[in-house]
């Protein structure tokens, strides 16, 4: 019998099935070219299906990753071998596979750790290719390079399941029919094509950090998986530009303030009441690391001085302790350097620390077009609030209350409320 | 205490669309249910099948080639049981993760000899 008495059942650790399927279906699509990426996913299925159907009977393998991946390969050598690869292979590695004498080494060779996270870059690049829109550039990253479901996605998008398929395969097409290879850009385009992906990580991260779904768990993977996969761009010398350790940077400081974020019932605290204890340090160390490291070449990208800004806050003993005049500085920066409307609500706010809450108020009010926008009503009412002016401010709340339909916007907005009464 | 056999039929029918996350809690599911039923002193030992297989029947030694049923009916695993009697063998069965997937499990008594 083959389970003991004394079997101890080795927890598999977090998200395994999930990270390993996105690096296994990175490399069989690199060996099968993305023609074929339909059957690196089935492979991939397949595989994550035996596992379960072995594993749950309580014998985990001692190297649960090396059983994943010697099952994958052992299906793809087998689908090579006879030949039942749909389209043809048009790999680099289409020559050394149609060999018996190099078939078995090649495969071996792409699941050694360095290609597979070769073949994550450069999936990375074929799904943040510049004529794909930012939308679909996401979504077919969360297939491929996540793991997740076309459920999961729509989850996380608050769309159908019908509608993530759709622009999935949507997506496959224009990569298909477009060319686009799993090569990496020419040096001179890098990094150009670098900043495609690097936007589309950071929209990602925005995606799960700001986003007011209701499920916390949901916001906080994609975080996650935004921070994994820029972390993989700085360690290849490719893609480790100083934008790249910038946005890291930025993400590891937002990062570090999860555990503060919410309060027991789930609701949102603002940076000014978050528990600091309750901040990450070593996030907030590894920030600083990157940040460092960012600081390389003559040119100053946004992700320098958001992660700047972001520094100053995880640097401050207390919010009153916090340098103010030095996060005003940046923000100016940033607001010279983009049009972001959200960007400049912010630099009213720091001015408010800075300057005074009526000076915040004149600045905010010198903003066009943004009556409708709900974190602009919250912005200025908050100042009034802070000012002194409490129905002017509860004016503006109860704008604001109309304007978002997030419980948890809603209850932020309701004690503000209260606060004015 | 007595012998029970627990064939498991069934289950998982969405596993061709099933995230990788998804699967995985299942999996842990069962981990902690096949770890219960050990440090409880119910757990004898068992396997997981293969869906595919051989039958060979008749005099003429017929080999045909599996899978033999419908994928709900076909048995994934078995498992060995100790139990004081049927409905408390049946009773622990209720506790397999296997049922939240649209699986069922069969509890068979080993005929003593």
């Amino acid at each position: 019998m083959a389970i003991q008495q004394d079997n101890e059942v080795t927890k598999v650790v977090d998200h395994l099935f999930r990270h390993e399927s996105g690096k296994m279906v990175a490399v069989l699509t690199r060996v099968f070219g993305f023609a074929n990426i339909e059957q690196a996913e089935d492979i991939v299925q397949d595989t994550i299906i035996r596992a379960l159907e072995t594993w749950k009977f309580g014998k985990v393998p001692d190297n649960p990753q090396a059983w994943l991946y010697r099952t994958a390969k052992n299906k793809a050598i087998d689908l090579i071998r006879h030949q039942k690869v749909k389209h043809k292979i048009e790999s680099e590695l289409a020559p050394l596979l149609k060999s018996e004498y190099t078939l078995v080494p090649s495969m071996n060779e792409m699941f050694r750790e360095n290609e597979i996270k070769d073949s994550q870059l450069r999936m990375m690049f074929a799904c943040c290719h510049p004529a794909i829109n930012t939308e679909s550039q996401l979504t077919l990253m969360l297939k491929t390079l996540c793991g997740l479901s076309t459920r999961e996605i729509g989850n996380a998008f608050l769309s159908s399941e019908d509608t993530i398929q759709k622009r999935l395969y949507r997506t496959k097409e224009k990569i298909k029919e477009g060319h686009i290879s799993l090569d990496y850009p020419g040096a001179d385009n890098m990094p150009a094509r670098v900043d495609t992906v690097l936007k589309a990580l950071y929209l990602l991260f925005n995606e799960g950090y700001n986003s007011s779904h209701p499920e916390k768990l949901i916001r906080d993977d994609l975080c996650e998986e935004a921070l994994r996969l820029t972390l993989l761009l700085t360690e290849n010398p490719k893609t480790n530009l100083p934008q790249t350790n910038a946005l890291l940077a930025l993400m590891c400081y937002q990062a570090s303030r999860f555990g503060a974020r919410l309060d027991d019932k789930g609701f949102m605290v603002l940076l000014k009441d978050q528990d600091r204890t309750h901040w990450n340090k070593f996030l907030i160390e590894r920030g600083n690391n990157y940040l460092n490291l960012s600081a390389d070449g003559n040119r100053i990208h946004e992700y320098h001085l958001e992660a700047a800004i972001a520094s100053v806050h995880a640097n401050a003993k207390s919010y009153e302790e916090t340098n103010w005049s030095m996060i005003l500085q940046l923000y100016n920066n940033l607001l010279d350097r983009t049009n972001n409307p959200m960007v400049a609500i912010n630099r009213c706010i720091i001015l408010g620390e800075v300057e005074g809450y009526n000076k915040a108020i004149e600045e905010l009010e010198k903003i066009k077009g943004l009556n409708g926008n709900c974190y602009y009503n919250t912005s200025l009412g908050e100042m009034y609030l802070k000012a002194g002016d409490k129905n002017n401010g509860i004016k503006l709340f109860q704008n604001a209350l109309e304007l978002t339909s997030s419980n948890a916007e809603i209850e932020l907005i309701r004690r503000k409320i209260n606060l004015c009464k | 205490m007595e012998k029970f056999v627990y064939l498991f039929k069934g289950g998982m029918d969405n596993s061709q669309t099933a995230s990788p996350e998804v699967m995985q809690a299942h999996m842990q599911k069962w981990n902690e249910w096949m770890q219960k039923l050990t440090k409880d002193g119910n757990m004898l030992g068992g396997e997981p099948l293969h869906p595919e297989g051989k039958r060979i029947s008749g005099t003429k030694k017929v080999v045909t080639d599996g899978p033999f049923a419908e994928t709900k009916e076909v048995v994934g695993g078995y498992l060995l049981i100790n139990a004081n009697d049927l409905n408390h063998a049946a009773e622990i069965a209720k506790g397999c993760p296997i049922l939240e997937v649209d699986g069922q499990v069969e509890v068979r008594p080993v005929r003593p000899m």
